[in-house]
């Protein structure tokens, strides 16, 4: 079970984890897109922790209000896909004090369907969705074998680093690495890596 | 890098409050959403255009903002869209009553934030939206495998263009509908002989050789589709045109509205002898030029390189191109 405690500490982790992946982030955007990724999630994220002060009812209010700004704030594609995200996120978790792992895989769920909805994304297409989909199955699974929601995002993060890894021989067929053809393959995917980064930076805090 | 910068994070609003004190007869900007209105805006009774984009490409869009052309472009961080904060924002600021046309080219970001600050700005005012997707590029192959063209060149006619019809009081559906028509009718190519430095990345984007350019670029230092020997300009002026002639609907003997567009850091001596060369083209394949624009309007900051557009013209948008029109980037008969 995770209260609304480690969420807060999730969203201030998170925004840590952009500020110092910010450089790494913009040399994989810079390979195959116009090199804003990582000073985008770090600015949206960076608004996001600014937020973690204030006073919310719930864990679900508060992670709405985070998709909201991220959606205010990044820009680009990242901000609707990640802040969709994090409103569909909260959805199913309205009114819950304690999150339970079955919980957070049906708000997991629903966040990632949000991405996919947003960004009409299919596996291999070399996006986020590449490091989301294994993501989420891995999660599930853990969760069927008895895990508890914080070994359940380890293994969700685990299977979100083999997916971001595996978008590296892709050739891009959606956002902005698509116009380079044949020329996407051999790097990896930057918006994979921040959708690892966020599971990464789940797995530490909530629990 | 140098750059004219203070910090990175603060370069677009410090330049944003220069447009507002260079042109304050003109525009008034809203520092807070990152948007440049026209003075006078909402304008009673007339279409309200909005459009916006990453910063970086200036004059686009900020520049063209005034008489004749639009009404607000939000600013979004360099190279990145804006948000849909920013844009229902201006949505709701421009709307004098007959609805609002928001101008966005083809790229994955501007779409989405475009997408959802219409779906705002219906629910939350009511204000009626059309949208045009500019996706002029032929560098782009149109297939299921790419998120298709991106909007370039086309984008600084069509502001033009739609922005006289708008001025004339053409009702919304019209306005829009002329928009699709104008986007279907122009074809652009780019080159590039250098890269850019994003402010923020604080590096190249890219690194070419002496020998080399990158053909088929994009406005946002992504990087092209190929990468070939340095050539002369007529070789280059034939390599851009190429493409563009080929995917050009248009019948015969038809004029054109011809675009050398610079993208920041090449000379107008350059982008003159390039409309030359293009014209020396145009005039071998029997395609008369009946307007033309050189210059640097749809820019990538310093990038070196040009681009070329070719917008097939018939009486009703050459009249509109005619028209009068006053923004800081462009400025005719007003």
């Amino acid at each position: 079970m995770a209260t609304q405690d480690r969420f807060v500490e999730w969203l201030g982790d998170l925004a840590q984890t952009m500020a110092e992946s910010q450089e790494h982030l913009t040399e994989l955007d810079s390979a195959i897109g116009d090199a804003d990724h990582g000073s985008n999630m770090a600015r949206g994220t960076a608004a996001v922790a600014e937020l973690l002060d204030g006073e919310f009812p719930d864990t679900a209010s508060l992670l709405k209000k985070a998709g909201m700004t991220l959606v205010s704030t990044v820009g680009g594609a990242s901000g609707p896909l990640y802040g969709t995200f994090f409103i569909r996120l909260a959805g199913p978790l309205a009114g819950k004090s304690d999150v339970s792992a079955a919980e957070l895989g049906a708000a997991l769920r629903a966040g990632v369907d949000g991405v996919l909805q947003r960004g009409k994304a299919e596996p291999g297409d070399k996006t986020m969705y590449d490091a989301w989909a294994p993501a989420l199955a891995a999660y599930d699974e853990a969760v069927t074998g008895g895990s508890d929601l914080g070994p359940a995002l380890g293994a969700a993060a685990k299977a979100a680093a083999e997916g971001r890894d595996a978008t590296g021989p892709l050739v891009a067929r959606k956002g902005r690495a698509s116009y380079l053809g044949e020329r996407s393959a051999g790097h990896i995917d930057p918006g994979a890596a921040s959708t690892t980064l966020l599971l990464e930076s789940a797995a530490r805090t909530l629990r | 890098m140098k750059k004219l910068i203070n910090d990175p994070k603060d370069v677009v609003v410090e330049a944003l409050r220069g447009m507002a004190g260079a042109h304050p007869d003109h525009l008034r900007v809203d520092l807070d959403n990152k948007v440049i209105y026209r003075k006078d805006a909402p304008v009673k009774g007339k279409v309200g255009l909005v459009s916006g984009g990453g910063s970086g490409h200036e004059p686009m869009h900020g520049g063209f903002v005034g008489l004749g052309m639009l009404d607000a472009a939000c600013a979004g961080e360099v190279f990145t869209s804006p948000v849909p904060d920013q844009m229902e924002a201006a949505t709701q600021a421009v709307d004098g009553g007959a609805g609002v046309l928001h101008i966005v080219k083809n790229y994955t970001g501007d779409v989405m934030n475009f997408e959802m600050a219409a779906e705002m700005a219906d629910a939350d005012s009511g204000v009626e939206v059309r949208t045009v997707v500019t996706n002029d590029d032929v560098a782009v192959k149109d297939s299921l495998y790419t998120a298709g063209r991106r909007g370039v060149g086309v984008t600084v006619l069509l502001e033009k263009l739609v922005g006289a019809a708008a001025e004339e009081g053409r009702p919304l559906a019209q306005v829009a509908d002329l928009a699709t028509r104008i986007n279907e009718s122009g074809r652009s190519m780019g080159l590039a002989l250098t890269s850019c430095t994003v402010p923020a990345a604080g590096k190249p984007t890219f690194e070419l050789g002496d020998d080399e350019f990158e053909l088929g670029i994009g406005i946002h230092g992504e990087p092209g589709r190929e990468r070939k020997a340095m050539a002369p300009a007529r070789e280059l002026a034939e390599q851009l045109l190429e493409p563009i002639l080929d995917d050009l609907p248009r019948s015969s003997g038809q004029p054109v509205i011809a675009f050398v567009n610079g993208m920041g850091g090449t000379p107008l001596l350059e982008l003159y002898l390039m409309f030359n060369e293009v014209s020396t083209i145009l005039e071998k394949a029997n395609i008369p030029i009946s307007r033309s624009l050189v210059g640097n309007y749809i820019t990538s900051l310093e990038m070196a390189g040009c681009s070329v557009t070719l917008q097939t013209a018939d009486d009703d948008l050459i009249h509109l191109w005619d028209a009068p029109v006053n923004t800081p980037g462009l400025r005719w008969g007003a």
